[in-house]
């Protein structure tokens, strides 16, 4: 059956032509000219005043990316790239690093305003629930303006702070972990952003910390011609807990920017990082002109024992997005999870999904993707599940919806299931009929329809789990959540 | 990490090139179909996991060398082949036998409304459904139907009129034999009438351990109204690499079963490729493999839903992996955008019976039109403890037990087979290959669990 009404009408709240975060901030910049070579690369890494090491790292990087080809495998369609047509550093004009809020550019400091963001501490301390707290890591462009909350945090012990000051004060904590999880190789775009990144958080959580505050970075791309780069870098220590928000937005334009981020979890025995993304990047207009293309890189790491790896996202923007969260299981009793909303409107790609890789015995994941298309979009979802040999009983759940409104779009669902020992249970189902049978009862008992009850339980499933995000940056996630899949082809 | 790479010719595709000029001349009709499929594989060379289709099943790797194409066989040789009873075939079945892709006898009287032209007969002298073979492209490129195409030396053509109903099956029996391995390229094309309704049955044999290299394709032209039910039996010799392939265009309101029952062969592949033309039309694909020691089979479906309303599919895949054997189960329904109604269910699940068992599952959709319900499911893992324990705290003992639910599992894949005799036979064949299995298990080896 098709969509109900109420869907279209939620759907069409979030077209491409209701983005509201497409204003433009005009602050002086500084960047070096267009295209990419050594001295690009020596470049950013002078800017930041890196450790010599660091540098060896990203022109080994660089070295690697130029005998790489750009993967095709990924149902999406875009001309060619320029990568000597791209601005690779983009930085607000500032005499040092800003001490304070006021020394950060008004102009910047309003765009986050328009955007929902609290920056100032106090501001967000005089807030009604202080127990809401959220510390923000503001990254425009290039670099990362502003970190809140930073020496509060210390005083639990916390690190949190932008990249770039990480490998000044820790340098020996970003070596030890970075490209742990993600190789300088691992695909064309993570090398790529191996060689270039800019900026992007970095955060440690000491042994048997509890995050005292939600962690944030809120991702702005502004300028014209600039790819954005950020490195995300989140360590867990034995029995620590973290939860962590990126939100995305960037100005309406009509020429592709080029976002490639890499971000790497780590968590080690009982540890447990919560990761959640709001993706609301400027998708292109209604004709696909503009937007996004957002190729990223994405993966966690359980390497200690009972450890927990869980990726939320809430996918709404980009004119194409190539993006797969993953969970290498390697600790014994490790659990991954993911959980994904992904609506793709006027002539959106989204090429999405996960992979949990079975290594360690008892290990456990799930997987719930939910993809609505309207409009001309293309909504892939693409995931493995894997067990090795010694992966005993290991078990995985996966279930994806797609739904279509209109006949001009497409809902793909691409999985691979791997199991390689015969003590591995997978399930994979991409169905909403499959539901709990006592539970579909015990509705029914009650005087709900069965496709009421089914409606109910699925989407309250979904609920439970997005309704921990902290969603006061994006009113949109809240109105996907109430999508009901109602009319879900699969 | 690039795509561009071109891998070194292997000794098989070297022999495979150096082979069709000769067999070109030696082999009639169809030359230019031959010469457009031939180059599509020189262009690709045997699939290897870095193609997409092949993903889980590398053919360039399995198949080192390229057996000799079969010549035709003489009559000592046919009489060797021909000795064992076909494990399908029964008194009373119109049975076409096929020794090392030739045809050599019909056995029983064609019922009224049927004619069937050996395919080398027809390629010589002519025939008027010549022109269907392959026309409709439904394997759409893939590489074991390009290879058939090229050197598919015999086969059949089997006509059944309009409105005919058949009574009974009409058996083709394919046997692989001789001293030594060889390639063996049949093609059959069945073209239903309007309104007909017919039975075909395949059953693909190999004696010995032999490498034998057999890869057979089968057309189903289904027209308008016409039910057609499908078996296809993969006794394969146990060293063969085996390929087969099924494509099948349904009108409307055609209904289609087909169930492939696989049991031997050291890597085996069947892929079906099944396109919905008519509206409103209704296919039962199943699958049945049964696995053990380090065979490897793989399964490999394309369901296409081409017209309004889409119809209905549903495709049922059950495997049985013990030992260090690998099973892959590749499943894609597309809806085309306006195939509307379509109703489409793709499952596939697996039962591992040991530790070094290995599954692939890929069920894909695809999916242009907005009101359609599709549904996929694949799941693997061990036998249900809790049913092995409720069966064996009545008495039963583990292996009885083992052996009840595992005849379950594949039976329930079988069962949509029409016809009993037949049906029956492929449980027994189950039942054997169970008893094989007791029989591994008493004598405690080799297997590995």
């Amino acid at each position: 059956m098709p969509a109900v009404q109420e869907t279209i009408d939620q759907v069409k709240a979030i077209d491409v032509s209701e983005y509201k975060y497409g204003f433009i901030t005009d602050v002086e910049m500084e960047k070096p000219a267009k295209g990419l070579t050594e001295d690009t690369v020596r470049y950013i890494s002078a800017r930041k005043n890196e450790p010599a090491w660091m540098l060896e790292w990203r022109l080994d990087a660089f070295r690697r990316w130029k005998t790489m080809t750009e993967p095709s495998w990924a149902r999406v369609h875009y001309p060619e790239i320029d990568f000597q047509d791209i601005y690779y550093y983009a930085a607000p004009k500032m005499n040092g690093a800003p001490k304070s809020l006021d020394e950060v550019d008004p102009a910047i400091l309003d765009a986050y305003k328009k955007l929902g963001i609290p920056l100032r501490e106090q501001e967000i301390l005089a807030g009604v629930e202080p127990q809401n707290r959220v510390a923000v890591d503001a990254v425009f462009d290039s670099v990362s303006v502003v970190t809140t909350f930073r020496a509060e945090l210390a005083k639990a012990g916390v690190i949190f702070c932008s990249i770039s000051d990480a490998l000044q004060e820790h340098p020996e904590l970003v070596r030890k972990y970075i490209g742990t999880v993600v190789p300088v190789t691992d695909n064309y775009y993570a090398t790529l952003n191996s060689a270039v990144f800019t900026d992007g958080s970095f955060v440690y959580i000491p042994k048997g910390v509890r995050c005292p505050m939600e962690l944030s970075t809120y991702f702005r791309i502004n300028e014209k011609n600039t790819g954005q780069f950020e490195r995300t870098l989140i360590i867990a220590e034995e029995g620590s807990y973290v939860s962590y928000l990126e939100g995305c937005t960037a100005p309406q334009r009509d020429e592709n920017q080029l976002h490639a981020a890499v971000v790497e979890l780590i968590t080690m025995d009982d540890a447990e990082i919560k990761y959640s993304t709001v993706q609301n990047w400027y998708p292109g207009d209604a004709n696909g002109k503009g937007g996004i293309y957002n190729f990223v890189t994405k993966r966690g790491d359980c390497r200690g024992k009972n450890s927990k790896i869980s990726w939320t996202q809430v996918e709404t923007g980009s004119a194409i997005t190539w993006k797969y969260p993953s969970c290498i299981l390697r600790g014994d009793g490790s659990r991954g999870e993911f959980y994904s909303i992904a609506v793709s409107n006027g002539m959106q790609q989204v090429d999405s999904g996960t992979k949990m890789i079975h290594l360690g015995k008892n290990t456990t994941s799930r997987i719930i993707s939910k993809g609505i298309s309207a409009g001309r979009s293309q909504n892939t979802y693409r995931g493995l599940v894997s067990a090795h040999r010694k992966a005993t009983n290991a078990r995985n759940f996966t279930n994806c919806d797609s739904l279509l409104i209109g006949n001009q779009c497409g809902a793909h669902t691409v999985p691979y299931i791997e199991s390689k020992t015969s003590t591995a249970t997978f399930e994979h189902e991409a169905t909403t009929s499959k539901i709990s049978e006592d539970q579909l009862f015990y509705c029914m008992q009650r005087g709900l329809s069965a496709e009421d009850a089914t409606a109910l339980i699925v989407n309250g499933f979904v609920k439970d789990v997005l309704q921990q995000l902290p969603m006061e940056f994006a009113v949109e996630a809240q109105k996907l959540i109430s999508i009901s899949l109602e009319g879900s082809v699969g | 990490m690039s795509a561009k790479i071109t891998p070194m010719r292997s000794a098989a595709e070297s022999a495979l090139i150096d082979r069709f000029p000769a067999v070109k001349a030696s082999l009639p009709g169809l030359a230019s179909a031959r010469e457009d499929a031939f180059a599509a594989f020189v262009a690709a060379g045997l699939p290897t996991r870095r193609n997409e289709a092949w993903k889980y099943t590398d053919l360039r790797a399995a198949m080192r060398e390229a057996a000799p194409l079969a010549a035709r066989p003489n009559d000592a040789e046919i009489t060797v082949a021909l000795k064992g009873p076909s494990p399908l075939a029964r008194q009373g079945v119109v049975t076409l036998s096929f020794v090392n892709g030739h045809y050599v006898a019909t056995a029983g009287t064609l019922p009224a409304g049927v004619s069937i032209t050996p395919l080398a007969q027809a390629l010589t002298d002519g025939h008027p459904l010549l022109g269907r073979i392959g026309a409709l492209k439904l394997a759409n490129g893939d590489l074991a139907m390009s290879l058939n195409t090229a050197f598919m030396t015999d086969g059949a053509i089997i006509h059944v009129a309009e409105g005919v109903t058949v009574d009974g099956p009409i058996a083709l029996r394919f046997v692989t034999s001789g001293a030594t391995a060889v390639a063996t390229a049949a093609r059959v094309l069945m073209v239903a009438e309007a309104g007909s309704q017919v039975m075909l049955v395949e059953s693909h044999e190999g004696q010995g351990a032999l490498a034998h290299q057999p890869n057979t394709a089968v057309e189903i032209i289904a027209g308008d109204k016409a039910v057609v039910s499908h078996v296809r039996l993969g006794l394969n010799s146990a060293g063969a690499v085996a390929l087969s392939t099924l494509t099948a265009d349904l009108g409307s309101e055609t209904s289609l079963t087909s169930v492939n029952v696989a049991l031997t062969g050291a890597v085996t592949r069947h892929q079906a490729f099944v396109r919905f033309s008519g509206g409103d039309a209704r296919a039962q694909i199943n699958g049945a493999t049964l696995l053990s020691g380090t065979q490897h089979a793989d399964s490999t479906l394309v369901v296409e839903h081409a017209a309004e309303p889409g119809g209905e599919s549903r495709e049922l895949f059950r495997t049985i992996i013990d030992d260090e054997a690998s099973g892959v189960f590749q499943g894609k329904i597309i809806v085309q955008p306006h195939a509307q109604k379509t109703d489409g269910r793709m499952a596939s699940n697996a039962v591992l019976l040991s530790e070094n068992a290995a599954m692939y599952n890929k069920p894909e959709l695809e999916i242009f039109a907005d009101d359609v319900a599709c549904a996929h499911g694949a799941t693997c893992g061990a036998l249900d403890d809790e049913l092995l324990f409720y069966l064996m705290s009545r008495g039963i003992s583990k292996a009885e037990a083992e052996a009840l639910m595992i005849e379950s599992f594949v039976g329930a894949a079988i069962d949509f087979i029409d016809h009993e005799p037949i049906r029956d036979i492929l449980h027994g064949l189950v039942q054997d290959w169970l008893q094989a299995r007791a029989a591994r298990l008493n004598a405690g080896a080799p297997t590995v669990s």
